[in-house]
């Protein structure tokens, strides 16, 4: 317990210096933009006169000189304060939140079925490297590696939302149909299906892949030679001696595919019109709202911090050697 | 080099991936030589579909475009991108890592953070707001690329460095008195440079399907045709001409699947180049 502790306190203080850069350097990036969000606002109501874009500047506190709102934004964000968007007329972080849930079901989905497909595959194909299984597996997993999520998604789509009619189209769920509880539940589930299959399947041949190439190298340890040498069965092996020794690897790319994973969210949640913290981005985007943007990368930004910490966690859990000798360093 | 090449040959990953990529490579360089007009251009009737007019040997889009002109001149954008993004983002790896190792102290310490600032926010969300903010064009897109894949380069980069900088031709460099900056761009990059190139296949491919996925949702260049908006001009008839989407989805799985095919052919003949030394 001990030991998870100073783990987290380690990580929290040294990712602020990382998330204080991300700051700055989306702060820099957005500053580069000709116009500014109150340009973006007046062409959306049709123009305005100049004493208008003037009173709104103030109110934003565009006026000010970038090195002063870079401080008046870096101070508001230790409050937790985003900003307001300019597209939506609300508070960013508001909008963050009600958008965030959808993403987190659709990437922990998609988590969980290329974890268990891919590591099970995976043992399936490195029980016995160079076999038969092994060699269609890894012939599979490189052509699911090699195709781009979205057009997975409108494939998916076309067969099984417009030909087969098996799943919905679109949307998170069927509007207004007044469901509550575990019926509101298996709706949203419905609607989930094909956009975590097409956000997954790179994950699972990714996952795959390491399995299988952990295992393989697994086989060449002088342990696994001594457990043939006891006479243990086949199957034992496989799975206590190779397996979980190969399985390590695969819990440390799960956080390092956080912020990939978030980052395809805004193709797929695009093509299924699911209104979540990925299409947001696109949204903000084509509504040139600046403020949000900046807001959306930041809280990505925490998200990914977030993530890889938990999995810092399950790893000193996994496997206790981690982080043992670091108290006194 | 000659039983490097001799290895790549032998292996039938990296002759898959050879062909593969030559075929592409042919494509992109044809595209003007067979399709001179604009691929952009109105050629025919609205949605004619394939195999019907020899003129038009897979039809026309929605708005009457010619689908194979297309098809070809986009070879032509996926493979810049992809390997000039990828160029970029190892040159500026490969010279980040290099400084990062070679001075050590503070440099070292703050160049890394913004490593991890940059490995931290999602690439696809770093080349959106890129590419919204200076406007598509393919450079800009280049550049938003390399900006989310340049961190692989320079960890790798780095990590060699530190064991090269302690390497004893380093230390004849000092002792005959070469400037730091001359010892680590002449002595020390060239040689922390092989096994950052094996990232280049992971880098062209990723690219490839970020470029896609930005022309998808209608970030990419206007004035050229890339796969990415052919699906998306797709889409928008996907339930009467599916193909339209469909068909030029497969020449960016094959292109990806070529680069992967070929990077791990590369990977197996330096393989066992490393193992004979």
């Amino acid at each position: 317990m001990k030991r998870a502790w100073t783990l987290v306190r380690r990580r929290m203080v040294s990712s602020i210096p990382v998330l204080l850069i991300v700051v700055v350097g989306t702060f820099l990036l957005l500053e580069m933009a000709s116009g500014d969000a109150v340009d973006a606002y007046l062409v959306s109501l049709g123009g305005g006169d100049a004493g208008l874009a003037q009173s709104l500047r103030e109110s934003y506190g565009l006026d000010r000189s970038a090195l002063a709102r870079l401080w008046l934004y870096v101070s508001a964000l230790a409050r937790l304060d985003l900003g307001v968007s300019v597209a939506f007329n609300r508070p960013i972080l508001d909008i963050i939140l009600e958008r965030l849930p959808n993403t987190l079901w659709l990437m922990g989905s998609a988590t969980v079925l290329a974890f268990t497909l891919g590591t099970l595959l995976g043992i399936v194909a490195g029980a016995k490297p160079g076999g038969a299984a092994d060699r269609a597996l890894s012939v599979g997993s490189l052509a699911l590696y090699a195709i781009p999520s979205f057009w997975l998604g409108l494939v998916l789509s076309l067969v099984f939302a417009v030909q087969l009619r098996w799943f919905p189209t679109a949307g998170i769920e069927t509007i207004a149909s007044g469901k509550t509880g575990l019926a509101r539940a298996l709706d949203i589930a419905r609607h989930l299906v094909l956009p975590v299959a097409a956000l997954g399947m790179i994950y699972l041949a990714l996952f795959l892949r390491m399995m299988r190439a952990g295992m393989a190298e697994v086989w060449r340890q002088d342990f696994v030679l001594a457990a043939r040498a006891k006479g243990l069965a086949r199957r034992r092996i496989v799975l206590r001696h190779v397996a979980r020794n190969a399985l390590l690897p695969l819990v440390t790319m799960l956080g390092l595919q956080a912020a990939t994973m978030l980052g395809g969210s805004v193709v797929i949640e695009s093509v299924f019109a699911i209104p979540g913290f990925g299409r947001l981005a696109y949204e903000a985007v084509a509504a040139r709202d600046a403020p949000l943007l900046m807001g959306i990368i930041v809280v990505s930004a925490v998200l990914v911090i977030v993530v890889n910490l938990l999995v810092d966690l399950a790893y000193a859990w996994l496997d206790p050697r981690v982080g043992a000798g670091e108290a006194s360093s | 080099m000659k039983r490097f090449v001799l290895r790549f040959l032998r292996s039938p990953e990296g002759v898959a991936g050879l062909i593969l990529l030559s075929c592409l490579v042919a494509m992109a360089l044809l595209a003007p030589v067979l399709f001179p007009r604009d691929p952009l251009a109105i050629v025919g009737r609205p949605l004619t579909a394939p195999f019907t007019d020899a003129s038009l040997p897979l039809g026309t889009d929605r708005l009457g475009r010619d689908v194979l002109a297309g098809l070809m001149h986009g070879a032509r954008a996926s493979l810049l991108v992809g390997i000039f993004a990828a160029l970029v983002a190892i040159l500026v790896g490969a010279v980040v890592g290099t400084v990062a190792g070679f001075a050590g102290g503070l440099i070292d310490e703050a160049l890394m953070r913004v490593v991890d600032a940059f490995q931290i926010v999602p690439g696809f969300l770093l080349a959106l707001a890129f590419v919204s903010v200076t406007g598509p064009s393919l450079p800009v897109i280049v550049f938003a690329i390399a900006l989310g894949a340049w961190t692989g380069p320079a960890r790798l980069a780095r990590a060699e460095v530190l064991s090269i900088r302690e390497r004893d031709y380093v230390a004849a460099a000092r002792v005959i008195g070469m400037h730091p900056a001359e010892i680590a761009f002449k002595e020390v990059l060239p040689n922390a440079l092989p096994p950052v190139l094996a990232l280049v296949s992971v880098i062209v491919a990723s690219a490839v399907l970020i470029e896609a996925a930005l022309s998808f949702l209608n970030l990419g260049d206007p004035n050229i045709v890339t796969w990415g908006s052919m699906i998306a001009e797709g889409r928008n008839v996907l339930r009467t001409a599916p193909y339209l989407s469909i068909v030029p989805g497969f020449g960016l799985v094959l292109t990806v699947l070529g680069v992967y095919l070929f990077g791990e052919g590369l990977v197996e003949g330096m393989a066992h180049r490393r193992r004979r030394q």
